[in-house]
């Protein structure tokens, strides 16, 4: 199977999904890449690249460039969302859609619902989030758990190229909006990833590793850090399992508390804040659910609760590492023993 | 030119105005009653611009509207009688109880919903107007905003975008004087007309209480959307006769004031007496319509009283198409 980037395997997901139906748009800032310039008007393909090559095959009443307004180009295709199109809309970063909350969690994730279940809102809004770029506090956050926690939106998070793709067409075909967020760290990751159009369902949790004394669950790139810790646990003789949930909403309950219930150990891994996050949530459903096989308490490996640093030493302590997560399993492998 | 209706389009603009200021008047009652919940924000003495607009207007097209969108929603083509029972919270409500009186919508007749968020339209409406020029239906998109609403950056990012992407959007600013109880005249700098024009968008002030301004500026904005000229904003000068919402006491404008309003300030009776005094139609056909409206607003209460009330298993129903 080829080799692709997270990157190419995002773009082929865009390719495919408008060649299968006129309806799906791409709008954003730079997507086209520099409308409005003279010279190459498929000169960025968004911040990241992740768009470049689809305005020379779709043209550019289907790939649009945007003024730096993301209120009313996030609510436009909210409102074209509801009217007919399937929109796929590029936010350069995460941290920047405080400004358009409003169209977000008020107007799109709530039209079906406050209008009694007789609207869709087919629309999917692509950002990047995640530290470990040096990009500081406003470029670098991780908020999917501000998105999880408002009913009506779906939020995805995908680990590696082969789920990135599958994830973003399941999510160009689902008809509420999806809240799609990639870690720009894994954008040059390389993965098997097929050239043919296929779908990676949501709600389905990745089992990426099966063991009998701890279960880690992670999210995003810290599935990454997580592997590499179990791979050397299981070396000193601690065999760990370790899921990657790829949707927080829908969230794969049965899954986590099959294995949390296995193992009895749970470390819940996560780069977004500590404080009402998704290793939180994660963590509360186990000791709701699975309570009464826990073995150990449940342990949490974040980010402090601040924002994200520049320097690079502060940006690496922020950041959850292969070494504390390797503490942490080791912490409730023992507990109890 | 301003008056070359066909007499069956007066006695439907006159039939749509009249309904919407009784549905506002019995409303208003039936909030006294408590068993409305929550809060209504009544849009009487305002019935001139929502008809004088959406008379131009289809299925096709679309509106996005306000907190104060039960105008817009009669005259888009809304069922009365399920926007009543929408208002009382019962499941045969336009929105099955879950939106109620701030988010009344009906997207088969191109209502995107009454919304509750001051400048939460004007996106939205730039949306349709996109899904329209893309899909090439020659349909046009309306935001109804308010003096309120103008202020917000959504607003004037929506100018902003509409005129970049060319979308077939008309921005109607319904201009009572206040902004919840802060008046226009000091929260609104400088001219509303110079801001869309800022962003080359022709824009116009038009009286409220003339039903015929009005409709002629609409068709004018409309036309020109539709011919693919672009976004067109218009002032509609107007007066609110209730407070902001239910339980506003209204005491920043006296009594006097407000008494003057009513009397002085009534597009109905502007109306009625420019369709008399040019011989268009006789007092006695709108005085049938008037007896004919009032009926079926006490019939469109007395549904909603007796309309089932939603189930409490329906509480988490409708959020998502399809959640696995």
């Amino acid at each position: 199977m080829p080799q692709k980037s997270t990157r190419q395997a995002l773009n082929e997901a865009l390719r495919h999904e408008m060649q299968r139906d006129a309806n799906v748009i791409v709008l954003g800032e730079d997507v086209a890449g520099g409308k409005g310039a003279q010279g190459e008007q498929d000169a960025w393909g968004g911040a990241f690249g992740v768009t470049k090559g689809l305005l020379g095959e779709f043209g550019s009443e289907r790939v649009m460039d945007t003024p730096i307004t993301e209120s009313a180009f996030v609510g436009a295709a909210a409102g074209a969302a509801m009217t007919g199109l399937r929109p796929v809309v590029e936010i350069m970063f995460v941290d920047f859609l405080g400004v358009c909350f409003d169209q977000i969690f008020n107007q799109a994730a709530k039209f079906r619902y406050m209008f009694g279940g007789k609207a869709v809102t087919p629309m999917v809004i692509r950002t990047t989030f995640g530290a470990g770029s040096g990009s500081a506090s406003q470029h670098s956050q991780t908020l999917y758990p501000i998105f999880t926690h408002i009913p009506g939106l779906k939020v995805v998070v995908p680990s590696n190229p082969y789920d990135a793709k599958g994830l973003l067409i399941e999510a160009i075909r689902d008809d509420d909006p999806v809240i799609f967020l990639e870690n720009k760290i894994i954008y040059d990751d390389l993965g098997e990833v097929p050239d043919n159009a296929y779908i990676v369902p949501f709600g389905e949790a990745n089992i990426l590793r099966e063991g009998t004394d701890v279960t880690i669950i992670a999210l995003g790139r810290m599935t990454k850090l997580a592997a590499q810790a179990a791979a050397t646990l299981a070396d000193q003789g601690i065999e760990c399992s370790l899921l990657d949930p790829r949707t927080t909403s829908p969230l794969d309950e049965d899954t986590i508390l099959e294995f949390a219930e296995e193992t009895g150990r749970v470390v819940v891994v996560d780069e977004a804040y500590p404080r009402c996050g998704m290793a939180a949530d994660i963590a509360a459903l186990i000791a709701e659910k699975a309570f009464d096989a826990l073995q150990a308490p449940i342990i949490k490996v974040t980010p402090p609760h601040a924002p994200v640093p520049y320097a690079p030493e502060l940006e690496a302590a922020f950041l959850p590492s292969v070494e504390r997560i390797e503490d942490a399993v080791r912490k409730v492998y023992g507990h109890g023993r | 030119m301003r008056m070359q209706l066909a007499r069956d389009e007066l006695l439907a603009a006159y039939r749509l105005m009249k309904t919407i200021r009784v549905f506002e008047e019995r409303v208003n009652l039936e909030m006294a009653t408590g068993d409305i919940p929550g809060a209504v924000h009544l849009y009487a003495g305002q019935e001139a611009s929502a008809v004088g607009i959406c008379l131009h207007l289809d299925d096709q097209d679309r509106i996005a509207s306000t907190h104060r969108g039960h105008g817009h929603s009669i005259a888009k083509g809304c069922d009365p009688e399920g926007m009543m029972a929408e208002i009382f919270g019962r499941a045969t409500g336009t929105c099955r109880g879950k939106g109620g009186s701030m988010h009344i919508a009906d997207l088969d007749k191109g209502m995107l919903g009454a919304n509750g968020i001051v400048g939460g339209a004007p996106p939205i409406a730039c949306g349709a107007a996109l899904a329209a020029k893309c899909r090439k239906t020659h349909g046009v998109a309306v935001a109804f905003t308010g003096d309120g609403g103008i202020n917000q950056g959504t607003t004037a990012e929506s100018l902003n975008l509409a005129r970049v992407w060319d979308l077939p959007v008309i921005f109607v600013v319904e201009d009572n004087g206040f902004a919840e109880a802060t008046s226009s005249s000091w929260a609104v700098a400088g001219d509303i007309l110079k801001r869309a024009e800022g962003y080359g968008i022709p824009a116009e002030r038009v009286d409220g209480l003339d039903f015929f301004a009005v409709h002629e500026a609409g068709r004018r904005a409309i036309s020109r959307a539709r011919d693919g000229a672009g976004p067109t904003l218009l002032q509609i000068v107007l007066p609110r006769y209730y407070g902001h919402f239910s339980g506003d006491a209204d005491t920043y404008r006296t009594a006097e004031e407000k008494e003057a309003m009513r009397k002085e300030q009534d597009c109905l009776t502007v109306f009625r007496a420019r369709v008399i005094d040019a011989a268009l139609l006789e007092p006695a056909q709108l005085d049938e319509i008037d007896a004919t409206v009032d009926r079926l607003i006490d019939e469109a209460v007395q549904a909603a009283r007796a309309a089932p009330r939603p189930v409490p298993e329906q509480v988490a129903t409708d959020v998502y198409v399809r959640y696995i």
